[in-house]
Order: structure tokens, then C-alpha cells, then sequence
């Protein structure tokens, strides 16, 4: 990345504010503010991923668990012992860190292959565990009535959408610049190396398996935020959410995108919430479509969207710049 | 804890071998595919649906005959798996691992999707092979169907054996599995390798299917479990090594059995999560599996 004056690097940010703020007003409709604010769930989680594949080189199919334990510990907490969301939240999220902590340690030392492996048996555990909650929440289905956020005595449930959508988008926001701030650390140069060649940073004195399991740790707190936040949005979970599909469909927002590229991370969480939405055009053949797009675009664009247009931008650039083509041509 | 009567105990490990020799079967499509291209076929579970949908279809549809319809359908299910890898594989060259993971998950979500408006959401009946009164085996009783389940489960273990052993195209692809460099020096065409490869694999897979739709309920996404068990299989027995995904699947399918058998009253949910803990339990200890020797 190259080093950018300070006020030119926070002009994407301040864009994507700006479009985010106009977004809900210039819409007005409240089933799409309201897949704006899943949108904004989904971003937490997969800018946390894409640090841990496009940064740190290490893959995930298990996120969806730590989404779910999220959101079923804070749900749980809240309903079953009382404690007011906001404090549920907090120790839903220290929770979830502690158990991206210990499966960490041993699943990180697995490569390639077998640490997907890995972490899809993790997650497809969670899920099960998840599946078999009745005893604990006394409904079948999932959970129900978990309380939702209050503020200064207005209550974030889901009458009050445009609530919703500002919360999930002003932490989904702090956290895309925290994110960025780390990538231009000294940890994120760290977690470049990494990805690099894990033999030519561990040379270079980086404690490969410490910032390994840190930056695992950050996205599942990613994923843990994003979890309690939609636990007292929807005030009810169930199961189905939290499984291989979504954690699939999590890598997949990453790799759209464009692994390596934040941005890229927020244009991929975008399509692919939104594209189920629009396939319903096609009815009964959604899924269908949905399979072949996946398909298409990993076979047409293996660098994501973001790369793909960069590189498209370049070519075009290049053609209707009269200097760069007298090169070519001499 | 409950403890099960012996009966009982016989009862579990044969539905265990039954289901075990699914996943084993699901678990060699797994290993020839990885073998061949390093590549891990989310969509074999894809397959086993295909195969088992389309015969009944051939079967009850069509009123074709029972045999006339496996074979056709396995046909059918072979050439899906030939246009999957000229359609979806072969293009990519030098994809990394996640790419290739997101294809392969894309096309079994394309089977599936494909599946749901042609044979709708609930399961389908599908006649068993033979029809019968259940064998009596240390006083547990046996299906007819089981046994048509581990019968045909032998025969393919067995088929893709001698395939792999004794014909020409099995040994190139032996060939390739184990140094694809040095296959393609040898004058082995290691693209067409690739392509028999998914051929065996989608066909293997088809079988399995076919087997148990008269067993399990045969619907779309009956391939998904299937497919995530069996690949929990290969890794036990080490990703590659096509004995031990065949002894993975078997384990797996008794050890989840049993642990159902001796659950308390109420726990029995959990079998699902058997398969996944042994695989965590696995990449944690020993990732080259049972049989594996170290990774390549």
C-alpha cells in the first residue's frame, strides 16, 4: 500500500459515511434499510476474515460458529439470567474471544487444506450444540424474547429501523477503521509477512503462531460483535443461521471482494447479501443461479472484484493516454 | 448412560456398517478427486444426490427396470461429473485452495438448486432393490436393503481396486496421483487423468447414492450431510489414501452409531457432532490420518 498523505486516506471513508448516511432517507423502504443493516452485521465479520485470509493468509470455514456462539451466549445471558444487553454483549464477546483462543492455538498450526478442514468441523460442532439448545431455551425453533438494546431510554428494537441501521453501521464503520489502522501496523505488516512466507517471517524474528492466533482472535471478536448485535435486533435466533452455508458464504463476501482489500471486502459483503434478494426474480431457480454465479465469477475473476476492476481501470487508462500507448506501440 | 442389550449392541454396529459404507464410498470419491488434483470436491455429496434421485426417477417415472435404471443413472451421473470438470475445473489454472473450495461449493449448491424444482422440497419413495423379510443375524435383524447397501459397497471398493491396479488408464492415474511431473514426463496425458478422475469419482459417488435411497429419505439435499461425513472420513483415514477412507468411513459410521446406542435418553441429537469431533480430534493429533504417511 502506499504511503498516502494523511487527509487523502480517509477520503474512501468518508465517502462510504456519506452514502451510508444518505442511504436509509433516499430509500425510505424499510425491508431494504433493514438488509442494509444485515449488511452492516456481515461487514464486521468479513473484514475481521479478510484480515485473517487476505493478511494473514490463513483460512476460515467455521465463522459463522463464532457468529453463533455470539449471539446465542449474549441471547442467553439476557434472557435467562436477566442481565441488561449491553453487559450480556460484553461478556458474550470476551466469551467468544476465549474460545477463538484455545481452538486457535491447535487449529493454527494446520495449513491449507487441513486448517479449513479443521475449522469446518469447529463450526459445524457449534452448530450442532446450537441445534440441540432446547433444554436450555425452552423452544424448539430457537430462542425467543431477548431483550434489545436501550439508550438513553430508546428502546433498538425492530419497529425502530433506522436505529438499527445507524448502530450496526457506526460500529461496523469503527471497526473497518480499526482494521485499517492494524493493516498499516507494525502487526499488519506482521500478518503480511506472514502470508508471504511464513518461513522467510519467522527468519525475520515475526512470532509466527502469536500474531497467527491474535489476528484469529480479532475476527472471531469481529464475528462475536456482529452476533450479539443481531441477537438483540431480531430478539430471536435460531440455529439455521449459524452454520457451514453462512461461513461459506462469509469466505465467499472475501474473496468477491478481493482478498488483501478492505474495500473489497465491503463491495463483496454488499453483493452477496443483496444478490439473493434480487434472484427472487428468478423464483424457484434462485439457487440455481446463485451456484452458477459463485462458479462464474471464481472462475472468471480468482482476485475478486476489486482487483479485477483495478485492473480493468488500468487498461483503459493506459488506451486513452496518448503517452503510455506511444510506448506500447514504439 | 444407558446400556443397550447385546442384541441391541449388533443392532447399531450393522445400521453402523450400513451407513459406514456410504460415507466410505462418499470418502473414496473424496480421495480419488484429492489425488488427482489436490483439489476437495464439496460438491461429491452433489453426486450421491444425483444418483439416487435419478434412479428413482428412471425407476418410478420412466418404468424402467430396476437394474436398467442404476446403470443409466450412473451413466448420467459420470457425465455430469465429465462437464463439471470441463465446465468449472479445467479453466482454472493455478487457482489457490480457497478459489477451487468456493467452486466446488458453488456447483454442489447449483446440483441442489437444480434438484429443488425438479423433485421439490420433500423426500421422494424410492423402491427398495429387493423386497423380503429381513435376515436374522445374532438375533439383530438385517434388511434386504442393507445388504444390497454393503454388497454393492464391496463391489466398488473392490471394482476401483482392480481399476486402479490392473487397466491402463488406472495405473496413469496412479501415476499421476503420486508425481504428476513426473507422470506428464512419462507421456501420460495428465489432464485426461484429471477428467477420468472426476469421471470414477461422480460415479463412485452415484452408487453410493442409489444405495441408500431405499434407506435414508432420497431428497436434494440429502448430499450435504452425506458429503460432509464422508469427507470427515477421508480425513481420518488420511487425506489420499484410499483404503483408509474406506476404513474412515466404516469407523465413523459404527462409532456414530454407537455413540447414539449408548447416549442418554434425549443426547441422541448429538450424533452429528460424532463425525466432527473425530476429525477435530484427528487434525489435532495425527492431520495425515490413520494411514497417512506424511503430507505431500
Amino acid at each position: 500500500m502506499i504511503k498516502d498523505s494523511s487527509y487523502k486516506k480517509h477520503i474512501p471513508t468518508v465517502i462510504l459515511a456519506i452514502i451510508l448516511i444518505i442511504y436509509p432517507f433516499a430509500s425510505g423502504n424499510n425491508y431494504h434499510i433493514n438488509v442494509m443493516t444485515l449488511v452492516g452485521l456481515y461487514t464486521m465479520i468479513v473484514v475481521g476474515l479478510n484480515l485473517l485470509m487476505g493478511y494473514a493468509g490463513q483460512i476460515s470455514l467455521g465463522h459463522a460458529g463464532f457468529f453463533g456462539i455470539g449471539a446465542y451466549c449474549s441471547g442467553l445471558l439476557n434472557v435467562k439470567m436477566g442481565l441488561p444487553p449491553w453487559i450480556s454483549a460484553i461478556i458474550a464477546i470476551i466469551f467468544t474471544a476465549g474460545i477463538a483462543y484455545f481452538i486457535g492455538i491447535p487449529t493454527l498450526k494446520l495449513k491449507g487444506h487441513y486448517l479449513a478442514m479443521a475449522t469446518l468441523g469447529f463450526g459445524e460442532v457449534v452448530h450442532v450444540i446450537l441445534s440441540k439448545m432446547d433444554w436450555l431455551t425452552d423452544n424448539p425453533d430457537g430462542l425467543a424474547d431477548i431483550k434489545p438494546f436501550g439508550l438513553f431510554g430508546i428502546k433498538f428494537d425492530s419497529s425502530f429501523v433506522m436505529g438499527q441501521y445507524f448502530m450496526a453501521w457506526i460500529i461496523a464503520v469503527a471497526i473497518l477503521v480499526i482494521s485499517m489502522n492494524i493493516t498499516n501496523s507494525r502487526v499488519g505488516r506482521a500478518f503480511k509477512a506472514i502470508h508471504g512466507s511464513e518461513t522467510a517471517a519467522s527468519s525475520m524474528g515475526v512470532n509466527i503462531a502469536k500474531y497467527k492466533v491474535q489476528v484469529f482472535v480479532l475476527s472471531a471478536v469481529y464475528a462475536a460483535v456482529a452476533g450479539c448485535l443481531y441477537a438483540h435486533f431480531r430478539q430471536f435466533i435460531a440455529p439455521s443461521i449459524f452454520q457451514l452455508h453462512t461461513s461459506i458464504t462469509l469466505v465467499t463476501m472475501v474473496v468477491i471482494g478481493g482478498q488483501g482489500n478492505i474495500w473489497g471486502a465491503v463491495l463483496g459483503t454488499v453483493l452477496l447479501t443483496w444478490l439473493p434478494e434480487w434472484l427472487t426474480v428468478a423464483e424457484e431457480y434462485d439457487i440455481m443461479f446463485y451456484g452458477i454465479l459463485l462458479m462464474v465469477v471464481m472462475i472468471f475473476m480468482p482476485d475478486g472484484l476489486v482487483g479485477r476492476l483495478t485492473t480493468l481501470f488500468h487498461r483503459l487508462w493506459s488506451r486513452f493516454s496518448p503517452r503510455t500507448q506511444a510506448e506500447e506501440n514504439g | 448412560m444407558q446400556f443397550p442389550t447385546f442384541q441391541q449392541l449388533i443392532q447399531h454396529i450393522i445400521y453402523g456398517i450400513t451407513v459406514g459404507g456410504i460415507y466410505a464410498l462418499v470418502a473414496m470419491g473424496f480421495t480419488i478427486i484429492y489425488n488427482a488434483t489436490d483439489v476437495i470436491n464439496f460438491a461429491q455429496g452433489g453426486f450421491v444426490m444425483l444418483g439416487a434421485m435419478i434412479m428413482v426417477s428412471l425407476n418410478t417415472t420412466l418404468n424402467l427396470p430396476m437394474p436398467l435404471a442404476f446403470f443409466l443413472s450412473i451413466l448420467i451421473v459420470t457425465a455430469i461429473g465429465i462437464i463439471f470438470e470441463r465446465a468449472a475445473i479445467n479453466p482454472v489454472k493455478n487457482a489457490s485452495v480457497i478459489t477451487l473450495i468456493i467452486i466446488t461449493v458453488g456447483a454442489s449448491i447449483f446440483f441442489s438448486g437444480i434438484a429443488l424444482p425438479i423433485w421439490g422440497q420433500d423426500p421422494i419413495y424410492a423402491k427398495p432393490f429387493s423386497s423380503g423379510d429381513p435376515v436374522s443375524f445374532l438375533g439383530a435383524k438385517i434388511s434386504l436393503q442393507q445388504l444390497w447397501v454393503l454388497g454393492i459397497t464391496a463391489v466398488i471398493v473392490v471394482a476401483v481396486q482392480l481399476f486402479y491396479k490392473y487397466t491402463i488408464i488406472g495405473k496413469a492415474m496412479r501415476a499421476t496421483a503420486i508425481n504428476r511431473t513426473a507422470a506428464r514426463l512419462m507421456g501420460i496425458n495428465v489432464r485426461l487423468m484429471v477428467l477420468c478422475s472426476f469421471a470414477l469419482s461422480a460415479a463412485v459417488g452415484a452408487g453410493a447414492g442409489m444405495a441408500i435411497a431405499p434407506v435414508a429419505h432420497a431428497s436434494y439435499d440429502m448430499g450435504s450431510m452425506l458429503g460432509l461425513k464422508g469427507f470427515c472420513a477421508a480425513v481420518l483415514g488420511g487425506l489420499g489414501n484410499g483404503v483408509g477412507a474406506v476404513v474412515g468411513g466404516f469407523t465413523i459410521g459404527i462409532i456414530e452409531r454407537l455413540a447414539i446406542g449408548f447416549a442418554p435418553l434425549g443426547y441422541s441429537g448429538y450424533k452429528d457432532a460424532v463425525a466432527f469431533i473425530i476429525l477435530l480430534v484427528i487434525l489435532f493429533l495425527k492431520p495425515s490420518g490413520l494411514f497417512g504417511t506424511s503430507q505431500k
